[in-house]
């Protein structure tokens, strides 16, 4: 399939490619600030990012290369349960952070919390909690960055770079866009992806529209394009005897579509990376002008997933370099395949430039989660703002080093499995976030403990899923609900199973008059708003003047 | 505007029915969305899409002017109340 390299393609990928590296160095001089050796300022860009700002940010944050490239292969592999939910999850997901992530920006805000997990301990004083928290955090990140790789790895393949050779020549422009992307995160923090953004997703828009408006046209108009479609997912896969996948949902699959758009909407914004974007704006309301501009992008995310079925359409053969059919290269393959060789190289630009604003922001997030509820809470307690801001750097070299390792030496079978498991974790954290953001009943014992059994369950039952081609553990998320009888998404199972032991063991432990710790905030804390005062301004302004001195 | 006794123990005072109105404002398109069984048919197909696909990117912006709602509703429902400690604005 790939006869070579694409070179007008690569020139115009490599130029778009320079362009943002020059922006990500200079963004050190956006808004700047007078130190940026702290975490308000390298972690969370000053906090102060206006509505326009955060949306680009917010939009180049969750709406990740992988995304782009997943999504529309689920589409064309498997069909509309495993593809299209990202449409329901991905409009819910407003409605819900509507409510509390207003809340969570205002109480910390008022105390200069940075992770999520700074907020659990500040409201339970029990650095047990937290630090699960912050290790569920920063475990179901690390896969999320390798998957990033993933997505520019696609690219590359397409493209024709990469194959053969040896292992080094193989790997050498992954390598290469990676260290420049550790480069100036490190020295520009947050301001890097806040600026890129902008470039990521001008494109992501420019591409899809075009892509839309004419690829249609090209295989026979949009019903042909359905019809395909359903042919192909009711043909019988000859190795299961069952059909190849599912065009609309059926009775028997109700429950899995609305529990996978529901648990991951939940999950979404337990990530660090996301919570970071938000903590970065200005002002409480900023998240929830943001939540009604937001769906533009899912707006974009459902186009992108019928590209999927375009593709079964235009009878794209996504085979890699190594001969292999590799459904995650579906995308590139069509723009490949339909486009000119310019303008297929602004596509991939997208999808490359789309993995550098989330891979950014998600090893800031991590680092800021290390630094403030490992490195601080058990190493050095004592950190001065300008040592946290220089931890958080070097960790953020650290987690681009792991991914890059993680992806180039293992199968990419391993970071999809991890990030599948991720997906399940992160939304164990929701009932000690979200649930205490508007009550303090909860006993931090039974919140830790009811995480234990969320964090099991939902490992197990991903174990247990089997691929029925290949045999595979992890082959997929859902599985049956105990009590219903009905398949469903197994994170929000395990979530369930987590919020029923946290409240059981909180009457056991209440009963027993355990004392159930400390709490540094009040209620009006949750309320606050710019302007306010803040814990955190003022003890950046005395770190200034330590610095100064 | 008076800021002298704030008290940090209460939430700001708000008008519940409008809270309650927002709620349903944000309940609305969730319920729509999970209740998968309403809207899992091909017909009546438009332009080429199937009811399926086309039912759903309309809740898209049904969605974002709901929640554009609720905004405007909590705007009013709970004024913004200034915690003590005037600072010299930004």
């Amino acid at each position: 399939m790939n006869s070579g390299v694409n070179y007008p393609a690569l020139a115009v990928l490599v130029g778009l490619f320079l362009l943002v590296t020059v922006m990500g160095f200079w963004a050190t001089n956006w808004r700047k600030a007078e130190n940026l050796e702290s975490l308000d300022e390298w972690g969370l860009g000053g906090r102060k990012f206006g509505t326009w700002v955060t949306w680009f940010l917010l939009g180049g944050d969750l709406y990740t290369a992988y995304t782009f490239v997943a999504v529309p292969a689920a589409m064309f592999a498997a069909g509309a349960v495993n593809g299209f939910f990202a449409v329901p999850y991905t409009i819910i997901l407003y409605p819900i952070i509507f409510i509390f992530m207003a809340r969570l920006w205002s109480v910390s805000f008022r105390h200069g919390y940075v992770t999520p997990a700074d907020f659990v301990r500040g409201r339970y004083g029990s650095k047990n909690l937290s630090t699960a928290i912050a290790i569920t955090g920063i475990l179901a990140t690390m896969p999320y960055i390798a998957l990033q790789l993933v997505g520019i790895q696609a690219v590359l393949e397409v493209v024709g770079l990469g194959g053969s050779g040896s292992l080094l020549a193989k790997d050498a422009p992954l390598f290469i866009a990676f260290a420049l992307l550790a480069a100036y995160t490190y020295s520009a923090g947050l301001r890097a992806p806040a600026v890129i953004a902008f470039v990521k997703d001008a494109l992501i828009y420019l591409v899809i529209i075009v892509a839309i408006i004419y690829l249609p046209s090209r295989v026979g108009g949009w019903a042909n394009v359905f019809d395909a479609a359903q042919q192909k997912m009711a043909a019988t896969n000859p190795t299961t005897n069952r059909p190849v996948g599912v065009f609309l949902p059926s009775t028997a699959n109700y429950w899995a579509y609305a529990t996978l758009a529901l648990g991951s909407a939940m999950a979404l914004f337990m990530y660090p990376h996301s919570i970071t974007a938000t903590l970065s704006s200005h002002s409480r309301n900023t998240i929830r002008r943001n939540a009604t501009i937001l769906p533009a992008y899912s707006f974009v995310l459902g186009l992108l997933a019928l590209l999927g079925w375009v593709a079964i359409a235009a009878g794209t053969q996504p085979i890699g370099l190594d001969g292999k059919p590799n459904a995650q290269l579906v995308i590139p393959q069509l723009f490949e395949d339909m486009f000119p060789g310019w303008f297929a190289g602004v596509a991939f630009a997208a999808v490359a430039i789309g993995a550098l604003v989330p891979a950014a922001i998600m090893s800031i997030a991590a680092a800021n989660t290390f630094t403030r509820n490992i490195y601080k809470e058990w190493v050095n307690p004592a950190a001065t703002h300008a040592q946290e801001a220089r931890v958080s750097k070097i960790f953020s070299l650290l987690v681009k080093g792991f991914a890059l390792i993680f992806v180039l030496t293992l199968d990419k079978q391993n970071a999809i499995n991890f990030q599948l498991l991720g997906g399940i974790w992160i939304l164990q954290t929701f009932p000690a976030i979200v649930f205490s953001l508007y009550t303090r009943w909860f006993h931090p014992s039974g919140l830790l403990f009811g995480w234990v059994a969320g964090m099991w369950y939902g490992t197990n039952a991903a174990y247990n899923v089997v691929n029925p081609a290949t045999g595979a553990h992890f082959g997929g998320s859902v599985a049956l609900i105990p009590m219903i009888g009905k398949l469903g998404y197994i994170a929000l199972n395990a979530f369930a199973l987590n919020a029923i032991v946290s409240a059981v063991l909180t009457v056991i432990l209440n009963a027993m008059k355990v004392p159930s710790g400390s709490d540094e905030t009040r209620k009006a804390d949750y309320f606050a708003d710019e302007g306010d005062p803040s814990a955190e301004k003022t003890k950046v302004e005395a770190g200034v003047v330590e610095a100064v001195a | 505007m008076n800021q002298d006794k704030v008290d940090l123990d209460s939430p700001p005072p708000a008008n519940r029915g409008l809270l309650v109105m927002a709620a349903i404002l944000l309940a609305i398109p969730v319920v729509a969305l999970l209740w998968v069984d309403s809207y899992a048919r091909i017909e009546p197909v438009v332009a080429g899409f199937p009811f399926f696909i086309w039912y759903q990117f309309l809740w898209v912006f049904l969605c974002s002017a709901m929640t554009w709602g609720a905004y405007r509703l909590i705007e009013i429902a709970r004024p913004r109340r200034h915690l003590g400690g005037r600072e010299s604005g930004r």
